[in-house]
């Protein structure tokens, strides 16, 4: 069964965000979409810019499975985990821990607030 | 029945009533009545062995030009081809498999491929090579995507003096409405003015583009070249005639990013121009932009070496619209010719190949020379195995009388005037054939023409 | 085994070349010159060396004259040996390809009328033989389409539909040719979903790509609706002809309604894979749509002679030269040693094997489509063996142990732990039988072994490969000056 954190946000593309305060979010891949596409082998980061919602931030990539992941809402990518160069693979064993993918800021909290909650995407993925 | 079909009426009945059906028709239900096919196709045989080879004989018979003695290069050349290495290509183990998809079983295509990208990486100085691709304009081609994607960029400097043909495809691959394509021209000795080349600049250009030898054969200096396209922040790309790599300066060297060429002339027939094969090699640091197939080696459970299709997330099956390319089946089989080719002449035998095609054309450029009326179209500029020479007569009547006499005495080459040709000697070409090619050709110019 | 640089050998050669019987030349300048970058790092072997090694690596692969190779939407079916013969027949390869026509008469008589054979069988009037593959043959066909909207002056036509069953290349391509995929439905019986369709074209519709039958195996019965609804939005229809082998003289693409097609010589016309290519894509399309085909064409002149020919309207070249020739022979002999009513042997027995292959399994294999009959190939789903913790991975290399070749799997990705399965004609009943035998046992070891699955495959050369490491521990040449390990 599947790990879903009751104190996070998700996305519909099996993103998690967690509100860090002072308009800072993180991002990383859920438990779920990373037990699918097995081992990441290569994180494809997005610039320090500003993006709409909806825009593609970077790629992740495994053997058999490439998946961008989305801006979540409108923001700007303040920190990416420069750890998951080398150990990609990180985001498999540790996805809401060491295993973190960017930082976003934003000083309009709607849009965090307007994702998934934990129940919500449990039932997403048919949980 | 026919022989291809293993098996009777009664077995077929068998069958279907194991799927339980009383008749073929009721396996039809799901096409619409209307769109049934009535009757039979209006098409000719079936024919018997015996009678189809008879067939492909007499089409075999209606080319005249298989005859010809071949002076004629532009992008395909005569080489020789060992009897070893279509023995090769003939073993069923190769030649009726697929792509390597379940990779254990299909160890011995995987390693030729990476024996394959590994001659062709040490032979461009590059990092690696892909698998293949179709053919070294396609190839051309790939690799100006290849450049758009890495650098976000959509202008291409190509060389004026690259094969028009590849000009043509590079083209039609790049007709997109962000799209912009200019050609960098050539100055009177044949080869590129990089001041031209400068004027073209700028901080949107995604590559330079550069044939060596170019369509004449002439050699370009490749560095002045890459220092420009990297100025820029840009690739350099050059397409490289593989046969004459061994004597000229690696392409890796003079500060290539990507290399492609056309391996026809690595033991693969001319057959009217197909199947060829493209190659592409680059640096390690564009493995993940490439396009096309990349085999890489990796150990099994009991750690023994073994070999797999790897970065198959750039490809269409698993990145669809965002694949580095539409590619996938290429052309294996004759990638494997390269590799046995190169295998075969190995490291003397195809530097002696490359040397002697230096050696016959400018032999038979000098003797042509000495023909009254014969000139330079190019000065002195060095060139390899191909060569432009003006003659004083159309090239109309050059090339009629020239094959009269059973010799393709090469391209006529009308944007550069009447009578210019594109010639080529090869290792094949021997003193006496080339003396015939004189003869006659003095004949035809000393006779008048035009 | 050892790679060909590790082979022992030093100094050897395996050709004899004549000595040089011309006067040598000045040497090229210094700063062109390859000399002080050393070797270039080529083997140096003897001819017999460079025979075992490649025969060696012969031995290690799995290939169609072994045994079944049912990979779905791949035709691997027998290929022809008198038309390897025909192909390398000195009139036929010894030819520049820029030969004046007069001199390569009988080549062109040949893709002349190869091209008028192709044109009815797919039911159209104009042909390319100039891709080198399917892949190509769609790029051909989606720039066909282009311009046909571009010839009347509606450039904002970019959007390409395509139902989520494509193959990959579909969405590749329409890329390629910078357009915009628009993902069209399957329905419960994994068809278009017309409704869908109507819902997704409009003024923007360029083309709708479809193969049919689909990659599903299942012929699209509302084939003549989806193409009226697309030709009713201004767009035109490509049929993607990967899977023609189920259709020779029993249906046509350009009577469904379809505006152009690819074929692919290498599946449907038996040339030889070659271990992934060389392949021929050869397109077909419509009168209207024939003004636009590649550089060139042939053409019958009106002295009954061929020429090669550039079409005004042409959108340009996809290939340096004309196409692969060497394919197009194997292809045309192919069709004359057939006829019109061998073709149709050739669809009806590969229709009646899928459906036999099928029937056989349905018990042991879920089966997410099983309102009909299929075509030419079907697709079950791993499902109910993945809920025992096996994956469709597993179940192919085990297929491997039990001599066999895996069928396409995780494609269509519409279906969970698809497997895609496609015999062809050329099997008989036996090997059917023993494909057929090797699967029910390993639905069984499913249950009750499962280890034999994870563990497979040990029959083979290697044991299962690691393929994480190979992408994460990138090796893709033998460095030079150093062995490989070995083994």
């Amino acid at each position: 069964m599947s790990n879903v954190p009751k104190d996070l946000r998700y996305t519909d593309t099996h993103e998690w965000v967690k509100d860090l305060g002072g308009g800072e979010y993180m991002m990383g891949l859920t438990f779920y979409a990373q037990d699918q596409m097995g081992e990441i082998v290569m994180v494809e980061f997005p610039g320090l810019n500003e993006y709409g919602v909806g825009d593609v931030l970077g790629s992740l990539e495994a053997v058999k499975t490439a998946e961008d992941f989305y801006a979540p809402f409108d923001c700007k990518v303040v920190r990416v985990n420069e750890e998951l160069e080398d150990e990609p693979a990180l985001i498999n064993e540790d996805c809401y821990g060491r295993g973190w993918i960017v930082v976003l800021k934003t000083d309009d909290p709607s849009g965090f607030e307007a994702l998934k909650t934990a129940e919500e995407y449990s039932r997403l993925i048919g949980e | 029945m026919n022989r291809f079909i293993p098996y009777d009426e009664k077995t077929r009945n068998e069958m279907l009533e194991v799927i339980g059906v009383e008749k073929f028709p009721d396996l039809l239900e799901p096409i619409p009545e209307e769109f049934r096919f009535r009757g039979l196709l209006d098409l000719p045989g079936p024919m018997s062995e015996i009678e189809l080879v008879d067939r492909f004989k007499k089409l075999a018979a209606g080319n005249e030009g298989a005859e010809k003695i071949c002076f004629a290069g532009g992008g395909a050349y005569d080489h020789f081809i060992p009897a070893a290495l279509d023995h090769v290509l003939l073993r069923s183990e190769f030649y009726t498999a697929y792509t390597p998809y379940q990779a254990e079983a299909s160890q011995g295509t995987l390693q030729a491929i990476f024996e394959y990208q590994t001659m062709i990486a040490r032979l461009t100085g590059m990092e690696m090579a892909n698998a293949g691709m179709y053919d070294g304009a396609s190839a051309a081609a790939e690799a100006c995507l290849m450049a758009m994607r890495v650098t976000g960029r959509n202008r291409v400097l190509v060389a004026g003096s690259l094969n028009p043909r590849w000009l043509k495809v590079i083209r039609t691959y790049t007709r997109r409405r962000s799209f912009r394509l200019n050609e960098i021209p050539f100055r009177e000795d044949g080869t590129l003015d990089p001041d031209a080349a400068e004027k073209l600049a700028g901080d949107d250009v995604a590559a330079v583009l550069v044939g060596y030898p170019n369509y004449f054969g002439l050699v370009e200096d490749l560095e002045p070249l890459a220092r420009l396209a990297h100025s820029m922040k840009g690739l350099f790309v050059v397409a490289a005639d593989p046969v004459s790599l061994p004597l000229l300066r690696s392409p890796g060297d003079a500060g290539a990013d990507v290399v492609v060429g056309e391996g026809q002339s690595m033991g693969i027939p001319l057959s009217y121009g197909g199947p060829y094969s493209g190659f592409m090699a680059s640096g390690l640091k564009f493995a993940r932009k490439m396009p096309g197939r990349i085999v890489g080696r990796t150990v099994d459970r009991a750690g023994r070496e073994g070999y797999v299709m790897t970065l198959q997330t750039r490809e269409q099956h698993i990145r669809r619209e965002k694949a580095t390319s539409n590619i996938c089946t290429n052309q294996a089989l004759m990638a494997l010719a390269n590799a046995v080719y190169l295998a075969l002449t190995g490291e003397e035998g195809f530097r002696e190949i490359s040397s002697q095609c230096y050696h016959r054309s400018h032999y038979l450029e000098k003797k042509l020379l000495e023909i009254p009326g014969v000139t330079r179209v190019f000065g002195d500029t060095p060139f390899f195995r191909e060569f432009t020479l003006s003659f004083p007569v159309s090239s109309r009547v050059f090339m009629e009388r020239m094959l009269d006499a059973g010799i393709l005495p090469g391209i006529p080459l009308p944007g550069l005037g009447d009578g210019v040709m594109l010639i080529t000697a090869t290792e094949k070409r021997n003193r006496e054939q080339m003396e015939a090619y004189f003869e006659t050709a003095s004949v035809i110019c000393g006779g008048g023409g035009r | 085994m050892k790679t060909i640089f590790d082979t022992g050998g030093s100094g050897g050669i395996g050709v004899s070349l004549p000595g040089l019987d011309v006067p040598k030349t000045e040497e090229l300048p210094e700063k062109f010159s390859r000399e002080k970058e050393g070797r270039i790092g080529l083997p140096e072997l003897s001819e017999g060396m460079v025979m075992r090694h490649f025969v060696s690596l012969s031995s290690l692969n799995y290939h169609l004259e072994k045994g079944i190779y049912p990979l779905g939407s791949c035709t691997m079916k027998y290929n022809p040996k008198l038309h390897e013969n025909l192909a390398r027949l000195p009139g036929l390869t010894a030819l520049h390809p820029l030969l004046p026509d007069d001199q390569v008469r009988g080549t062109l008589e040949l893709m002349h009328h190869l091209g008028e054979l192709l044109c009815e069988i797919t039911g159209f009037r104009g042909v390319s033989l100039q891709p080198a593959a399917g892949a190509q043959g769609e790029f051909c066909g989606i720039m066909l389409i282009k311009s046909y909207h571009e010839h009347r002056g509606e450039f904002h036509r970019n959007e390409v539909l395509m139902p989520d069953s494509a193959h990959g290349t579909n969405p590749a391509t329409a890329t390629l040719a910078d357009c915009v995929v628009v993902g069209v439905e399957s329905n419960e019986y994994g068809l278009v979903d017309p409704e869908d369709l109507k819902r997704k074209v409009g003024p923007n519709t360029a083309a709708f790509m479809l193969t049919n039958p689909n990659t599903l195996g299942l012929f699209e019965s509302h084939i003549g609706e989806i193409t009226s609804i697309v030709h009713d939005a201004g767009g035109l229809n490509y049929m993607d002809g990967a899977n023609m082998n189920a259709l020779l003289g029993i249906a046509r693409p350009g009577d469904m309604g379809f505006d152009v097609c690819h074929l692919n010589l290498h599946k449907t016309f038996s040339s030889p894979h070659g271990g992934g290519g060389p392949g021929s894509g050869p397109v077909a399309c419509s009168a209207e749509l024939a003004g636009f085909l590649p550089d060139p064409v042939v053409v019958m002149k009106d002295d009954g002679g061929y020429a090669l020919r550039k079409k005004d309207g042409s959108f340009g070249r996809l290939l340096a030269f004309h196409g692969n020739i060497g394919v197009l022979y194997r292809a045309y002999a192919y069709i004359l040693t057939m006829g019109a009513r061998g073709l149709r042997e050739v669809s009806e027995a590969a229709l009646v094997n899928a459906n036999y292959l099928r029937a056989l399994l349905s018990e042991y294999y879920d089966n997410p489509f099983d309102h009909g009959p299929c075509m030419h190939e079907f697709v079950l789903s791993g499902d109910r063996q993945a809920r025992l913790g096996v994956k469709t991975l597993d179940i192919a290399k085990r297929l491997l142990d039990y001599g066999v070749h895996a069928p396409t799997i995780y494609f269509p990705q519409i279906v969970h732990e698809a497997l895609m399965i496609e015999p062809t004609e050329t099997e008989d009943r036996a090997e059917l039988d023993r494909f057929a035998s090797a699967m029910i046992s390993i639905a069984g070891e499913a249950e009750e072994k499962p280890h034999l699955l994870k563990d497979a495959p040990v029959n083979t050369p290697v044991l299962r490969l690691d393929e994480v490491r190979a992408v994460k521990e990138l090796c893709v040449v033998e460095p030079l000056n150093e062995g490989s390990v070995g083994e």
